[in-house]
């Protein structure tokens, strides 16, 4: 076969580059700030979002104290997933987020989690018969999950028994980690990190019930520095619709 | 005053961690770098680049590792659980081990120094007046190379107390056990009680300096003398 001409073949991929050109052109990026408890969905929900809209969502995981210092700092973050509904709140009454752009994307669930099988009962009575060594729990006065935990042991009269035993993981990601690594016997993480398609994955759990603790609800705001950002404004809309909720749900949250 | 209980049992705490660390470092570390000083052997380089590995890998890394392995599916874990004394993560002996590895290098480092610029000829001539290698250790080679222990000693001793990523990974945040000075200073800023964050820090930064200024007037006094 004869060579194509190079003249034709320039000509072709300027063409193929401007039209690659064209459509990146309108493709933006977002910076998030994500709560550490909702890392694995959101890695989920981005995917899909860049699928759907060609926006691409720059994930950074962490926990929602250390955020708002940054963000009150000057960091490039534009939209925050709290993981509480007080620090969109704080942000707000300081100016640093977009008037009306606060909403709930989801509603943590607590559950008690050990790694080994069995060993956690699916009432929670290990809590008051176990002679386990150490308790993990997420800091009370830095997670919303380790404050609810707190609650939970204060409705079933058991802090005082507890509280020896406690350890503190700095924020749920690092919590979950003294539990998996069986450091910790068992521990309150988020629902969301042992759940795998609708079921936990490994080791035993308790479903701790709603009415135990106030509700977990973890806000999203979009911040002063996304405002004007169309893959910001877009990711803002993907959250509260049918694909992301489906995501979200299937982690184990509630709206 | 500035420093809550809180905060006074933390700085308690960190100074007996710190104190604790740098006695074994010297107790411990001063055979290897007299071995690391004179040895012709081929294992000298790699037993150097294991010893300095501390200073290169992130402490967070470290903790990380140590809280597998101390765990109790891990080597180290199974083996203390087999001597009956449990697992080490959360408690403060867990934390002084973390420390030995974090603070190592620091200690090892100075020694070696010291005893290297020490050189044979000292120990030779004791040898040809009689002294047995214990002796010439003792006498000779310890009183020379102190501005070195000088030097490891403090320099372990700071190093423990800045120390952050491996107690924050392995330690359980535990009031009292394990909460050390620089967990205080980090939770404070995390729960934006940034006051309390600026004296604990501020407190650290003269402490250091103080320290730091100490070792450097001590060792010129030192290396008068001898």
């Amino acid at each position: 076969m004869q060579m194509p001409n190079a003249r034709l073949l320039t000509l072709l991929s300027a063409i193929g580059l401007a039209f690659t050109g064209a459509t990146a052109a309108h493709a933006e990026q977002v910076s998030v700030a994500v709560a550490a408890n909702f890392t694995a969905p959101m890695q989920k929900i981005a995917a899909a979002f860049e699928a759907d809209t060609g926006h691409k969502a720059e994930l950074s995981f962490g926990a929602t104290g250390k955020f708002y210092a940054q963000i009150t700092n000057g960091a490039p973050f534009q939209i925050l997933l709290s993981a509480d509904d007080t620090t969109p709140a704080k942000l707000e009454r300081e100016g640093k987020v977009v008037a009306n752009s606060r909403f709930t994307y989801a509603i943590g669930t607590l559950v008690l989690w050990s790694a080994k099988e069995g060993y956690v009962d699916d009432k929670g009575a290990v809590l008051k018969t176990g002679d386990f060594k150490h308790l993990a729990i997420a800091n009370p006065k830095l997670a919303p999950y380790g404050l609810a935990a707190t609650q939970v042991m204060d409705k079933l009269g058991l802090a005082a028994t507890l509280q020896p035993r406690f350890v503190q993981g700095e924020n749920i990601a690092q919590t979950y980690q003294f539990v998996a690594t069986g450091n910790a016997q068992l521990g309150f993480v988020a629902l969301s990190q042992v759940m795998v398609d609708g079921r936990i994955a490994q080791g035993s759990a308790w479903q701790v019930p709603a009415d135990l603790h106030e509700p977990i609800r973890q806000d999203a705001a979009l911040l002063e520095t996304g405002k004007g950002n169309a893959a910001a404004t877009a990711l803002m809309q993907y959250l509260k619709g049918e694909k992301a909720r489906t995501i979200i749900k299937s982690y184990g949250y509630s709206f | 005053m500035p420093f809550s209980s809180a905060d006074l049992a933390a700085i308690g705490l960190t100074l007996r961690l710190a104190g604790t660390t740098m006695a074994l470092l010297l107790v411990l570390c001063t055979p290897l770098a007299w071995w690391l000083a004179h040895t012709p052997s081929r294992w000298r380089g790699p037993v150097s680049a294991v010893v300095a590995l501390p200073l290169v890998l992130p402490p967070t890394v470290i903790g990380f590792y140590l809280l597998v392995t101390m765990g109790p599916n891990g080597p180290v874990g199974q083996f203390t659980q087999w001597l009956g004394i449990g697992t080490l993560p959360f408690t403060f002996w867990g934390l002084v081990m973390g420390s030995l590895i974090y603070s190592l290098p620091f200690a090892v480092q100075p020694l070696q120094a010291a005893f290297e610029a020490i050189g044979s000829r000292p120990l030779e001539a004791a040898a040809t007046l009689g002294a047995g290698p214990l002796d010439r250790f003792f006498t000779v080679a310890l009183p020379l190379a102190r501005p070195g222990f000088i030097t490891a000693a403090i320099l372990s001793f700071a190093h423990t107390v800045g120390e952050f990523g491996v107690v924050l990974m392995l330690g359980g945040n535990i009031p009292g056990v394990t909460r050390v000075v620089s967990v205080q200073i980090y939770d404070h800023v995390e729960a934006l009680e940034y006051t309390q964050a600026h004296w604990l820090a501020g407190g650290m930064v003269l402490f250091s300096f103080v320290v730091l200024l100490g070792l450097n007037l001590t060792r010129r006094r030192a290396s008068m003398v001898s």
